[in-house]
Formats: structure tokens, C-alpha cells, sequence
């Protein structure tokens, strides 16, 4: 068998998140560049802030403002740093302390290598060119004295919005099954390719990398032709965002004929309102030029004109 | 109510990476098979399945449904998911089976950590506020948990170097581990910093896996298995998220969950401890004395299938009992960041 398809997958979403009374001051408060840290039960100062005492579970609400100075617990270093990271150049993760808190923050610590680096070491807060009230209104942190350039000018005064949004990349390299390459090739050469189950004889398409009922992989390949019948259906009227086709239009489940599963595709060619369970019909396909690894190559289905197959004959397949 | 034991346990070879499908579901198929022939039950006998894994190293949402297809849940089966190591599903799984509902339970673990890079991977696993956006690396944020215990004395490197050359000698005998042989101390400390003050030796590979168990009502056990493992004692407990916060040289969740289970007299005790350091810590918040075997298997450092390791540790320390090598175990699995949750239990013959 040849081997399995896999390509990259690079996902990424704004992670946007309400703040709430306790996250929210302390955003507003980085924005403005000052740091707030909130009173426990036991009073010690908590920075960045909890919205709840960690031992007690009491609702917090006394905030305390902070020094953005602060001492190093701990630290490690980082030589190459990741996507994402607060610098792109070799830097340290440490543990800050601030002056006025009890708890300690994450963060990065700016210098060149780690033998500039040790516990107990004096650092301060260098802010962010363009506040956001995010967490990375800090960029990073640097050694008390450290020549850090030009200050950012002073922020404005501004609105708090109570949303705070971080930009999330993920990258990974998303690999199909080997029956799953089988079907996705076949489509790149216009075929539609299902694979039986060894044990219960059913036909599945897409195959699966094992049988639902059986447990066992599906290995002996079936071509299916591109003919079927609708099994049921619904007319889409709501617009969404990404969407091609104008509504109303009606997405169904075909079975095609031989197959035991249906798939979801559209049935277009006709009125919607002229659909109906166990309707013939035939795959519109894309000119060959356009096909690849993708059921995008049958651009949808259409009626064939020919009578409607029983109920009995797909009540089993629904 | 009534005892659990373990009867079935297996694992998928831990290697760097699988050319599977990006949720793993070709490593399931044939442990499952294996632990239907240990115990002689089959897919129609198991009264309750539960799983751990995680949509964000299959990168996509709902990921662990296709495994289900590895199970062959038709007709339909009794299933749950926890977004854990596999650990705490065989802790919801011996919740059912303690409470009567089901007789046997099969729990099973996988990850192919491979497919993304892990360790930024796991970022997003930390506070979302204030932690997450600045994309702190699990490996980063284990050293700064190494180097307090350096700076307060508590270990050395050397004796994290210790851990390391002991958990790759005694994984020579585990036919599945990804790392082992023989290591010289001096060599392991020549070695230059991965993410200073950890060097390679201190961090578990990244592995792609998988592990199954069979639990049974311990009046039924011996109709499954010769010895039966019974589980005399399971706690799990959780320290906060907000990491500094915490004393991050101590585990007082795992301290907590080891005094709720008693852990006196026990032979073996596999430990989940992903760095060299978390081992020292976690021997100690147990309060195990030198006379303790840790990690005969090697324990994560030879090996460390996200999502499985966990339950691989239970797993192996139950094999000591199926097999007759021992006849009282500890098991102890770890989820989220820097030991924040932590699951003790005690096994006996």
C-alpha cells in the first residue's frame, strides 16, 4: 500500500475573553502602565491577581498597586525561542516577584546569555510601545539599570473594554489513515473508492480506519459509482459567514448505490422545495483539471429524473 | 462498596513518532486486542469505556471520536472522554464500577504528541489571562521548578543526573521504552544545558503512544486473571493553577493524595515524573524510603506518551502483581503543568 497522505495543518483563532471585575482593573490597570495585585484572605498580595483566594475560595476585591520592580526567584533559559515567545532573541523565563507582591509572576527577562542571569537579581518592567491591556503590555522584563533605549511615551487615558484577545498559531502535520489516502486519491482521479468491512461485508465511504461495529480495519476496496439516492435533507435558509452558495439550497445525506453509509454533500438543479428522501441522484463533477485530493471535485448532486426508491430500500441507512 | 482490581494491561511501543493518523487510532486496535486475550473478554463483555486524550495534539475538535471506531461502538456502547492523562478516566471508570453500575471497564490512553511540537503545544494549557499569551514552553517552565530546589539545596545535578542514568539502565528491560541503556554520571553532567538548568537526560521524550486497562468488580476478577491487582486505595487532588503561587519544590497534592491512600509498606512505585526533579519531589511528598523500587519500567523518562503515561504507570505497577513480583504497589500520574494534579493509588495481590 502506498504511503499514507499527510500535509501541514496550521490552525489559528483570536482566543477572545471576557475579563471580568478582577482580570479587567488588572488589564486596565497594564494598559495604563501600572501593575495591580489583590489582597487574599491571609493577606498576602496576589500578582498577577486571582479572582478567588486559593485557600479560602472568598471572593477577592481588595486591590493593592505594585512596584514594577521586582526580584528574580527562579529562572531558565530559553536559546531558541518559540513561536510566539515575548523575544525572539536567546532569553531567560524567570519567576518576579514585585516589590508590594507575595506571589510571584511569569514572565521574560531580556539579556544576552544566561551567565547574566541569577536568583535574587534586581529587575524591572520594560512596557510595551502600543498598550493594549494584555498581559503583554509587558514585553519583558529587564535588569535594574539595563539601558532599555527610548521610554515608550506615556499612554493615553482610555476605555477599558473588558475583552482581552491573543492570537493563537498551532502548527502540526496531519496525517490520514492509510484507508482514508486510498478514498482521497481515488477522488483525485474522479473515482469514488469505498472500503468493506472483512466481518459485517458493509461498504463504507469515506472508508474507515476501522469498522464501527466490528472493530476491525476495512481493507478490500469497492469503486462505488456516482449515482445515489437522497436520504434525508435539510434546506439551509440562515447566511453564515464562509458560506457559497446563496440560501435557500438543501444539504443532504446521499447514499450512493452499493455504499452502507451516507455522506453529506448539497443537492442543487432543482428547487428546493422539490427534494425528497429517496430522490435519484447523479454527482456533478469539476472539469478534471480542477480535481485533487478532495469530495470538493463533485461540485454537488442533481436529480436524475428517475422514479424515487422506496422507503424500505434505505429506511436502514438513515 | 465493592473493590476494584486491575486484570488487563497494555501498551503501544513508545517511539518519537508514528506514521499514523494524526489521532492515533492504529495504536489502539491492537493493544485492545491484546488485552482481550490476557483476560479472555470481548468488546461485547466490557461494561464501560473511558478515555483520556486531547484535541490540542490531534489539533482539531472532537479528535477522540475516531478512536471510537478502534472500539467498534456499534451497537452503542456506555463511553466517556476526560481531557486528562487516562489516569483519572480509570478513576471514573472504578467510580462506576465501585458504585455497581457496570462489572468491567475498559480505560485506554494515546497521544501522538508528534504531530505539533509538543511543548508549545502544552502553553495552552496554563492560565489564559495572564500565563498562555506569553507562551511559556512546558520544558521552560520545568526548569524554573529545577533550579528552586537547586538554589535551596534540596537536590543536585548530579542527583538529577542519578535519576536519569537509573531510569535508562532499568528501561533496558522494557521491550516498549523509547530510551535506555547504560550512562556514566560524569558523561550525563558533560552534557551541554537543553533549557538551563535542565539538560536532555533531565526531560522526557517526546512520544507518540498509547495504554490500555481492564478493571473488574474484584468479586470477578479471578474469572479474568490469575492474581488480580485490587486497587486498596485511588485519590487524586489538585494544586492551584497560579504557579507563583505555589511551592513549586513540594507536591502538596500528591502529599495529600499519598496520606489519603496510605502508602506504607508498598514494594514498587511507579512514579509520573516527565523531569528528573519531579521524581525527587514526588519520593518525597510520598514519603517512600530507599527500601522503595521507583520505576522498575524506566517510568516516563524512558518514555512518555502524553495522555498515557499516566495510566501506563498503573498499568505497570499492577503487571508486578498480575505477575507475582510483588505484592503491594504504588502508581502515581501527573496532568497539567509543573505536577499541578496529581493521582495516587495503591494496588495489592
Amino acid at each position: 500500500m502506498s504511503t499514507p497522505l499527510s500535509a501541514p495543518l496550521d490552525l489559528a483563532f483570536d482566543y477572545t475573553r471576557s475579563l471580568g471585575p478582577v482580570l479587567g482593573r488588572f488589564a486596565a490597570g497594564l494598559r495604563e502602565r501600572r501593575i495591580e495585585g489583590v489582597r487574599g484572605s491571609d493577606g498576602r498580595v496576589h500578582v498577577p491577581p486571582v479572582e478567588y483566594d486559593p485557600v479560602t475560595a472568598a471572593a477577592l476585591t481588595e486591590f493593592v498597586p505594585v512596584s514594577d520592580e521586582g526580584t528574580v526567584l527562579s529562572w531558565s533559559w530559553i536559546p531558541e525561542p518559540l513561536e510566539g515567545q515575548p523575544l525572539a532573541t536567546p532569553f531567560a523565563w524567570a519567576l518576579v516577584r514585585l516589590d508590594g507582591a507575595d506571589t510571584a509572576m511569569l514572565h521574560a527577562v531580556h539579556v544576552d546569555s544566561p551567565a547574566e542571569m541569577r536568583t535574587g537579581m534586581r529587575v524591572r518592567v520594560r512596557w510595551a510601545d502600543e498598550p493594549a491591556g494584555h498581559i503583554r503590555d509587558i514585553a519583558y522584563f529587564l535588569p535594574v539599570g539595563a539601558d532599555d533605549g527610548p521610554s515608550p511615551a506615556p499612554p493615553p487615558k482610555s476605555e477599558q473594554s473588558g475583552v482581552m484577545v491573543t492570537p493563537i498559531q498551532l502548527h502540526y502535520q496531519h496525517s490520514a489513515s492509510p484507508e482514508e489516502s486510498r478514498y482521497l486519491r481515488g477522488l483525485a482521479e474522479g473515482k469514488l473508492i469505498g472500503q468493506r468491512c472483512p466481518k459485517c461485508e458493509k461498504v463504507y465511504i469515506p472508508p474507515r480506519g476501522a469498522c464501527p461495529t466490528d472493530g476491525v480495519p476495512t481493507v478490500d476496496e469497492v469503486e462505488l459509482p456516482d449515482t445515489g439516492i437522497v436520504t434525508t435533507f435539510c434546506i439551509v435558509n440562515v447566511p453564515f459567514l464562509g458560506q457559497r452558495i446563496k440560501p435557500p439550497y438543501v444539504a443532504a445525506y446521499i447514499l450512493l448505490d452499493g455504499a452502507d453509509i451516507a455522506f453529506l454533500h448539497l443537492v442543487l438543479g432543482c428547487g428546493a422545495a422539490d427534494v425528497r428522501m429517496g430522490m435519484r441522484v447523479k454527482a456533478n463533477w469539476k472539469p478534471r483539471d480542477e480535481c485533487w485530493t478532495s469530495l470538493e471535485n463533485i461540485s454537488h448532486f442533481e436529480p436524475t429524473g428517475e422514479p424515487d426508491a422506496p422507503y424500505e430500500s434505505f429506511a436502514h441507512h438513515l | 462498596m465493592r473493590d476494584v482490581a486491575v486484570v488487563g494491561f497494555a501498551q503501544a511501543p513508545n517511539v518519537r513518532s508514528t506514521p499514523g493518523t494524526t489521532n492515533g487510532v492504529e495504536m489502539l486496535v491492537p493493544i485492545f486486542a491484546q488485552v482481550y486475550k490476557q483476560t479472555g473478554l470481548s468488546k461485547s463483555d466490557i461494561g464501560f469505556w473511558c478515555s483520556g486524550s486531547s484535541d490540542y495534539l490531534a489539533g482539531r475538535a472532537f479528535s477522540f471520536i475516531s478512536a471510537i471506531d478502534a472500539i467498534g461502538a456499534f451497537p452503542p456502547i456506555h463511553e466517556s472522554h476526560v481531557e486528562m492523562d487516562a489516569a483519572w478516566a480509570l478513576y471514573e471508570a472504578w467510580l462506576k464500577i465501585r458504585t455497581g453500575e457496570v462489572d468491567t471497564a475498559l480505560v485506554y490512553g494515546f497521544g501522538k504528541s508528534s504531530a505539533g511540537q509538543l511543548r508549545r503545544v502544552l502553553a495552552l494549557q496554563l492560565d489564559p489571562y495572564t500565563v498562555a499569551p506569553l507562551w511559556p514552553d512546558s520544558v521552560s517552565i520545568a526548569g524554573l521548578q529545577a533550579r528552586l530546589g537547586l538554589d535551596a539545596g534540596l537536590w543536585s545535578e548530579k542527583d538529577l543526573a542519578e535519576v536519569a542514568a537509573r531510569s535508562r539502565a532499568d528501561a533496558t528491560r522494557n521491550p516498549h521504552a523509547q530510551f535506555s541503556g547504560a550512562s556514566e554520571i560524569a558523561d550525563l553532567l558533560d552534557a551541554p544545558y537543553v533549557a538551563d538548568p535542565l539538560r536532555a537526560h533531565d526531560i522526557a521524550p517526546v512520544t507518540d503512544g498509547a495504554a490500555v486497562i481492564v478493571l473488574a468488580a474484584a468479586g470477578r476478577a479471578h474469572e479474568f486473571a490469575e492474581r488480580p491487582a485490587v486497587i486498596t486505595g485511588i485519590e487524586h487532588r489538585v494544586d492551584t493553577p497560579v504557579l507563583g503561587a505555589r511551592d513549586l519544590t513540594r507536591s502538596p497534592s500528591t502529599e495529600a493524595a499519598g496520606q489519603a491512600v496510605g502508602t506504607g509498606d508498598v514494594e514498587i512505585a511507579e512514579l509520573h515524573a516527565p523531569f528528573t526533579h519531579q521524581e525527587l519531589i514526588l519520593r518525597t511528598a510520598l514519603g517512600l524510603g530507599d527500601d522503595v523500587r521507583v520505576n522498575p519500567s524506566g517510568g516516563a523518562l524512558s518514555g512518555n506518551p502524553m495522555f498515557a503515561a499516566g495510566l501506563a504507570r498503573i498499568g505497570e505497577a499492577a503487571t508486578r502483581i498480575l505477575t507475582g513480583q510483588a505484592s503491594k504497589v504504588l502508581a502515581h500520574a501527573t496532568s497539567g503543568p509543573a505536577l499541578q494534579q496529581n493521582l495516587v493509588a495503591v494496588l495489592e495481590a
